[in-house]
């Protein structure tokens, strides 16, 4: 047969034997079956060990009410509530921001130093550890600025951390937006602002919004950047006063706000209640289901408004 | 203005013209202030923790930058009759990259070979069921990872090679099943990003499978996979929580796969809490979050050297 030589080593790229090639390639594809199955069940083994140690704390009791001081059965009501409370707060702050931003780099940018910065900026802030980010919220917020371990300066903390993640989701769904869209627009004699605000955005609004959704189900389980910053206490919260002025109300922005991720942490390490490890648990799974509903939620929205979309 | 968007004011005559001017510029401060924002952000960040990160090296009782990097004797605490606290982070240091290096050296080989399932092999279910499980994975909160860890791979560790389970395998362990999901993600964008000529070519010169995938694809998306690798090395040595549930945080050398130690990371998790703002130890604490937000730098530099970052999947923080 042709031998054909290999450009980079001059070898012939298929050597004497036909047999024995035929088999390494059998082999080789054996091999990758079996690494891409391994690392399916792996993933797979870990999100069931996790559900199944949990599945006894997947109640309304420990999912409302509020933990205990050194007895056993309390839940975890109050960080879960913080949760999902400062999940809203950064999320409020951070879309607007990182969409903003995103159109800025999508329709207005031009390759100038500006740019370059801006870009090497958004590289820098999603590759920085989150408890740097954390760190910086402390020395901000708390050292500087004095607002205490509170739900504000944790809310600014995931702020951070959120805003290069929806700021290249936005700029890529706007950058998939066909051309021709925004052309008709601008030839109608719409300004650039009308063709982004009305036509560009509602088109790139199912990517954003799943981008978005990801994101938050990310932000659901951080803790590193909330140790030092929304703090590691839940001071008793009064679930019917709703004033987010009063101390003990769940919505005053400035008290200090322990998470279910950062109770999860350090349930185990505190050794203040007795059922540390059913709670953590606990905990864990509702992490792990919280974070895949998201994403499912994510997948969902897309698809059904791009089909929406695609039908006008 | 030699721009090829309308500026507005030419082809709108109408009485509402220049509202939409109006808007038309707003529109566009904004979006150029959210731009500005980041970089504000971003340099604001790294000026304050350089400045809070060097105020251990200054002052009456100055650290000896050489003695922080290079010894590794520790003890924060210690009476000025004991010859004072002393802040060597070296085992901290040589403790972070014991343990993220062997997470990735775990790790990647695993991700690799199934990034290659993924997107030669068998693209079509890479696609349709592969890629999502990835992706639904990415997204799980690292406590967990370290939870895992600490109820069901120390007792493991413990049970089947002795001592405390609390080991530097715990630690790398958890970290590489952590960083798995991003690396192979990584890797597969690089090789499904190759031209179908470089398969195409091979195959009409009467390759087989493995020979195009080891000599062609492979050393063609090499740059590409090696993003994907330093990111999660970058990951892992950032990661603070999941190490520090099990790696037994002791202030030791990393001297044996079995033994506990401590990170970079975990020690600023354990003490920036309970330390007194100014004090020395929470100076050198500040510090150590130099030294980390230094590393980071570092390995950007290594990701921009080894070429274009992917716009299309971006990165996985």
């Amino acid at each position: 047969m042709a031998t054909t030589s290999d450009l980079q080593s001059g070898r012939p790229l298929v050597q004497g034997n036909h047999k024995s090639a035929f088999r390494n390639d059998r082999i080789a594809t054996g091999i990758f079956y079996a690494a891409g199955i391994f690392l399916v069940l792996l993933l797979f083994a870990f999100a069931g060990y996790i559900i199944y140690n949990g599945r006894a704390s997947l109640n309304l009791h420990f999912l409302t009410t509020p933990p205990l001081f050194m007895q056993k059965g309390g839940g975890v009501g109050p960080q879960l509530f913080n949760s999902i409370y400062l999940l809203i707060l950064a999320s409020t702050l951070s879309v607007p921001l990182g969409v903003g931003a995103g159109i800025y780099m999508a329709e207005y940018a031009r390759p100038s130093r500006l740019t370059r910065a801006i870009r090497l900026s958004l590289e820098t802030l999603s590759a920085l550890p989150s408890i740097v980010v954390g760190l910086f919220g402390l020395l901000i917020f708390i050292n500087i600025l004095g607002w205490g371990f509170s739900i504000l300066a944790g809310a600014m903390a995931l702020t951070i951390l959120n805003l290069p993640v929806i700021t290249r989701v936005a700029e890529e769904s706007i950058r998939n937006v066909p051309p021709a869209l925004k052309e008709g627009s601008l030839a109608l004699g719409a300004t650039h602002w009308q063709t982004i605000w009305r036509l560009i955005l509602p088109a790139a609004t199912p990517g954003i919004l799943s981008g978005v959704i990801l994101v938050t189900g990310r932000i659901f389980g951080e803790a590193a950047a909330l140790l030092f910053t929304a703090g590691m206490s839940s001071p008793p919260l009064n679930f019917s006063d709703w004033n987010p002025l009063h101390y003990v109300s769940p919505l005053n922005p400035l008290r200090p706000a322990e998470t279910l991720a950062v109770y999860t942490w350090k349930v185990n390490s505190e050794g203040l209640v007795p059922d540390a490890r059913q709670i953590a648990d606990g905990s864990a799974a509702v992490l792990i289901i919280t974070v895949f509903l998201f994403n499912f939620l994510a997948r969902y929205l897309g698809k059904a408004l791009q089909k929406r979309s695609r039908a006008c | 203005m030699p721009d090829l968007t309308p500026s507005g004011q030419s082809i709108l005559r109408s009485a509402r013209g220049s509202s939409h001017f109006l808007r038309e510029t707003l529109g566009r401060y904004y979006a150029t202030l959210c731009g500005d924002l980041i970089i504000l952000l971003t340099v604001t960040m790294v000026a304050f923790i350089t400045v809070k990160g060097l105020a251990a090296f200054t002052g009456p009782h100055p650290l000896s930058p050489l003695k922080f990097l290079f010894s590794s004797h520790w003890q924060p605490d210690a009476d000025p009759g004991e010859g004072g606290p002393q802040f060597g982070t070296l085992a901290f240091i040589l403790g972070s990259v014991s343990v993220s290096g062997l997470a990735v050296l775990l790790a990647a080989p695993l991700a690799v070979a199934a990034s290659i399932l993924i997107s030669v092999i068998a693209p079509r279910a890479g696609e349709n069921f592969f890629r999502p499980v990835l992706e639904l994975f990415t997204g799980i909160p690292s406590v967990v990872y370290g939870w895992v860890g600490l109820s069901l791979l120390v007792p493991f560790i413990r049970n089947q090679f002795g001592g405390l389970g609390f080991s530097l395998l715990a630690g790398g362990l958890v970290l590489a099943l952590m960083i798995l999901p991003t690396i192979t993600t990584l890797a597969t964008d690089a090789l499904q990003n190759l031209p179908d000529s470089l398969l195409e070519g091979s195959y009409a010169l009467g390759a087989t499978r493995w020979q195009t995938i080891h000599r062609i694809l492979l050393p063609a998306a090499r740059p590409r996979i090696l993003i994907g690798v330093t990111l999660g090395m970058t990951r892992a040595f950032g990661e603070a929580l999941a190490v520090q549930m099990v790696i037994g945080n002791s202030v030791r050398l990393p001297d044996s796969l079995l033994n506990p130690m401590s990170t970079i990371t975990s020690v600023i998790t354990m003490d920036m809490g309970n330390t007194v703002k100014g004090s020395a130890w929470n100076n050198a604490l500040w510090s150590m979050s130099l030294l980390l937000l230094a590393i980071t730098f570092g390995f950007i530099v290594i990701i921009k050297r080894l070429g274009p970052q992917d716009t299309k999947n971006g990165n996985h923080f």
